[in-house]
């Protein structure tokens, strides 16, 4: 349709317009909104599994915690901060959108995939880890471990299992959205560099910001509720 | 306006822009997405009618002579997953609203008119999933998916069509999503909210479904699928899951998503009796509220499908009382609809006449949703055929009768031709015939116990049944009969003015059919919604 | 463009968040490691729900936005989000006292 633009817009009109839009601030709120709004409808996607976690999590209460417990908690603490730090560069990049610094804005979004592949790193130690310790739900499962505390207590393996089915659908559904967090800001790294973005223009800046932060704040609440269950 | 009088083929509009399949298929326009998705959705109906058949056609005797319990369970099953989330689901948003909604409003398209595109290819790519999998043999687990059996039992094609539902959902995600986004962006100069037609309204109220609820089903199948393939146990007793939980997740979208099919029906409806009573909606602000109060109400009452699946009673009690309140805004609707005609000055065309069966129907189906709701009652019919009578009242009296009255009146806006009336009142007069005849009987049915989803039955049910099969019949006549005289009227139909019903309404001061970016002037409102009275009557020589 | 699309958060108020989140983070491990009974779990949610909520009124700008229709977007989804896990607990929590 971009050969109509001229037809319905004036033609020195800013060449991001697109041509069902009057202005480029009715298209740049246009944008914001239908990113919350997906922001919603992802909000609701995980809160299917946080529903199954608070079910099981209160059914199961002690067989989750000493499933909890075998999780490296170092490693969950560590990536939470590098998680946070990504959310960081991320506002810092949309920052510099918004002044117009562009070579800063690459720096930031590098900074940014960085500290989110790292975070993924971290996580795939992590399942492998898990991987050798029998942990991995399906026939080989095997969970020996005690609960802090209660050596007395047998760990029922099945509510074990249930843990860690749940903490791999949780973690695995999270690392596959900063896996498409990455490549959005690769998209943008490449798109700054062609120089796409200015200061009356930078809305997929902005909505792959929101994205990326939403993504830190699922792990906000995963960080809590799958590593610290009880660390007493 | 001197351009109206050219017959439409002559006039550049969204139809004869650009020529060619590729000018088709990689549209942005949402007029020409609308028609993508009536022939995609128009061509599930019918394979969701030949299910229906067999099932009826297996039903006319009591016992399993046409085909055996194995292949009945697919039937039923490929008739419900077809007929709910291709068909009923996108049916009127993605084909009516996804044209209307930017013409109501006065807007040249939809807010994201790629991600428009984007939702009907996830609906073809999912639709072709399915189709593998009808061809491949076919799932038996019913359409609810219900754990263990899916995830421990049932053939493992069950895996391709959870994933059929789930890409297809996101496609109604992203519809929903892209109303919301257009109503609240892209409404014209002086379309105020109370100027909106209950059209848009009733779209709104839809489009919070989708958006809030399909996503929860989204990871309910995922989750199905990884349990199917990785034994996670979470909804497996065997393993300490709880079949329940799925349950709960599944209808946490699929009541709800009843307001999905329903609502932009009741949208249809109130543009109808407008129109062919030549009066405001009588209590506007409330009809078009209630299409919200519905909408946040339908997420209150889910649990009602779990009534003997051995929930709580406690909150079984709490969903059943849940469940009366949903009655009062489909109340509110049905009265004002009522009270509009009163002293209007009603008219009969084949629009009018679906508007009227919804009436009747959807109020006989709403009405023994109550029954339903009701915890004692509900024990004694559930799993019956009383159940199926009602919800094919909501599902096939209220939406496809909606569906296709909105059809036959914006027909000569979307093609630019009439349809012819007389046939129009005679198909419309079938329909409803054959619908009462299929479905009032499987009310009695349930009542006195014949449960549903099996192949054979007692031989004292038999007398019913042959009614409801052979209204089953009349009813497909029904369907086949528009589709015959719509095709023809695309060639032969006289050609429509721009506003053949001297309706009001944004979408009937364009030209007919309507030029690609919708309006030749950017619109500006300054007239209220359904200003019937300052409009002329109905042409009488139609 | 509206004036509050273009708000630039100054430097020490970014620095400032960066820092309390890393900090909350330390503290809601430490408090892990306490036996508080019940009120771990409540406990760590609030330090999560605080964490969540400085991400999303500074990092995500909510707090300089005049657009009513984010918050609506916001608190729909905490309420919806809510309505499942409630009702759904109003069953699960209930069904072994008859
Ligand atoms: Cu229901």
């Amino acid at each position: 349709m971009s050969d109509s633009h001229a037809a319905v817009h004036s033609p020195d009109h800013h060449p991001e317009l697109r041509h069902h839009f009057m202005t480029m601030e009715q298209q740049q709120n246009t944008a914001s909104l239908g990113m919350w709004l997906f922001l919603v409808t992802e909000v609701m996607f995980f809160g299917g599994m946080f529903c199954a976690y608070l079910v099981y999590r209160l059914k199961y209460f002690n067989d989750f915690a000493a499933a909890s417990q075998s999780i490296a908690v170092g490693w969950g603490a560590f990536n939470t901060a590098v998680l946070l730090v990504s959310s960081w560069t991320m506002a810092m990049a949309v920052r510099c959108a918004q002044l117009g610094k562009q070579k800063l804005l690459i720096v930031f979004l590098l900074f940014t995939m960085l500290f989110g592949s790292a975070f993924l790193g971290v996580k795939a130690k992590e399942y492998h880890d898990k991987f050798v310790e029998h942990h991995v739900p399906g026939a080989d499962f095997s969970f020996t471990e005690k609960l802090l505390g209660h050596p007395d207590y047998v760990v029922n393996q099945y509510h074990a299992q249930m843990f860690f089915s749940i903490y791999f659908a949780m973690t695995g559904m999270h690392a596959l959205h900063m896996v498409i967090g990455l490549g959005l800001m690769a998209y943008l790294v490449v798109a700054t560099a062609r120089g796409k973005f200015s200061t009356a223009y930078y809305t997929p800046v902005e909505n792959i910001g929101l994205y990326w932060h939403f993504v830190d704040v699922v792990w906000i609440y995963l960080f809590p509720l799958l590593y610290l269950i009880s660390r007493k | 306006m001197a351009t109206a009088v050219l017959p439409p083929q002559q006039r550049t509009n969204y139809l004869n822009a650009e020529h060619g399949v590729k000018s088709w298929l990689l549209t942005v326009d949402h007029k020409r997405i609308a028609i993508l998705y009536m022939l995609s959705i128009t061509f599930f109906f019918f394979i969701g009618g030949i299910y229906a058949l067999l099932i009826r056609l297996e039903l006319l005797t009591p016992a399993g002579d046409l085909v055996q319990a194995d292949t009945y369970n697919r039937l039923f099953t490929g008739h419900g997953i077809v007929m709910v989330f291709f068909f009923l689901i996108p049916v009127v948003p993605a084909i009516l609203g996804n044209f209307l909604v930017p013409l109501m409003i006065g807007a040249k398209d939809l807010a994201f008119p790629r991600i428009n595109l984007l939702s009907w290819y996830l609906y073809v790519i999912a639709g072709a999933l399915m189709l593998h999998v009808i061809i491949t043999g076919g799932v038996d687990t019913g359409w609810t998916f219900y754990t263990p059996y899916s995830t421990a039992f049932a053939s493992p094609k069950v895996i391709e069509a959870g994933l059929a539902a789930f890409i297809n959902g996101f496609s109604s995600i992203f519809t929903g999503l892209n109303f919301i986004v257009t109503i609240h962006r892209m409404r014209a100069p002086g379309m105020t909210w109370s100027r909106l037609p209950l059209f848009i309204w009733a779209h709104y109220a839809t489009s919070l479904v989708m958006v809030l609820g399909t996503p929860v089903i989204a990871i309910t199948l995922v989750l199905l699928v990884l349990e199917r393939v990785f034994h996670l146990g979470i909804f497996d007793p065997k393993l300490g899951g709880d079949p329940l939980l799925f349950q709960h997740l599944f209808w946490f979208y699929s009541h709800p998503a009843v307001y999905i099919m329903i609502l932009p029906s009741m949208g249809i409806i109130s543009e109808l009796i407008a129109c062919f009573s030549r009066k405001r909606i009588f209590g506007f602000n409330f009809v078009a509220l209630s299409s919200v109060a519905i909408a946040v109400l339908g997420f209150l009452v889910w649990a009602h499908h779990m009534f003997v699946a051995g929930m709580s009673v406690y909150a079984a009690l709490i969903f059943s009382f849940l469940t009366f309140f949903i009655g009062v805004p489909s109340a509110i609707k049905v009265f004002n609809w009522t009270a509009t005609m009163y002293k209007g000055s009603v008219t009969y065309e084949t629009p009018m006449l679906y508007a009227f069966g919804f009436l009747g129907l959807f109020t006989i189906g709403g009405l023994t949703g109550l029954f339903l709701a009701t915890l004692g009652v509900d024990i004694h019919v559930t799993d019956t055929y009383f159940v199926v009578a009602h919800f094919h009242y909501v599902m096939v009296g209220g939406v496809v009768m909606a569906y296709l009255g909105g059809l036959h009146f914006w027909w000569p806006k979307i093609t630019g031709r009439m349809y012819p009336e007389s046939m129009g009142k005679l198909a419309a007069l079938i329909g409803f015939v054959g619908f009462n005849l299929t479905f009032f009987p499987q009310f009695i049915l349930g009542y006195v116990g014949m449960p549903r989803r099996y192949y054979q039955y007692p031989p004292e049910f038999q007398v019913l049944n042959v009614l409801s099969t052979a209204g089953a019949t009349i009813l497909g006549i029904g369907y086949l009969f528009p589709l015959v005289y719509l095709l023809w009227s695309l060639r032969y139909g006289e050609v429509a003015g721009d506003n053949p019903w001297n309706a009001a309404g944004l979408e009937w001061k364009t030209s007919s059919p309507p030029p690609t970016f919708n309006f030749d002037v950017d619109p500006v409102v300054d007239f209220e919604a359904y200003n019937y009275d300052e409009l002329k009557e109905i042409p009488v020589e139609r | 463009m509206s004036e509050n699309q273009h708000h630039v958060v100054p430097l020490w108020l970014y620095a400032t968040i960066g820092i309390t989140l890393l900090v909350m983070t330390g503290v809601t491990y430490f408090v892990a490691t306490l036996d508080l009974g019940p009120f771990n779990t409540i406990v760590a949610l609030a330090i999560a729900s605080f964490k969540a909520t400085l991400v999303v009124l500074i990092f995500m700008h909510v707090k300089y936005t005049s657009e009513k229709m984010t918050k609506a977007a916001i608190i729909a989804a905490i309420f919806f989000l809510g309505l499942l896990l409630t009702l759904s607990l109003a069953d699960f929590g209930t069904r072994a006292w008859l």
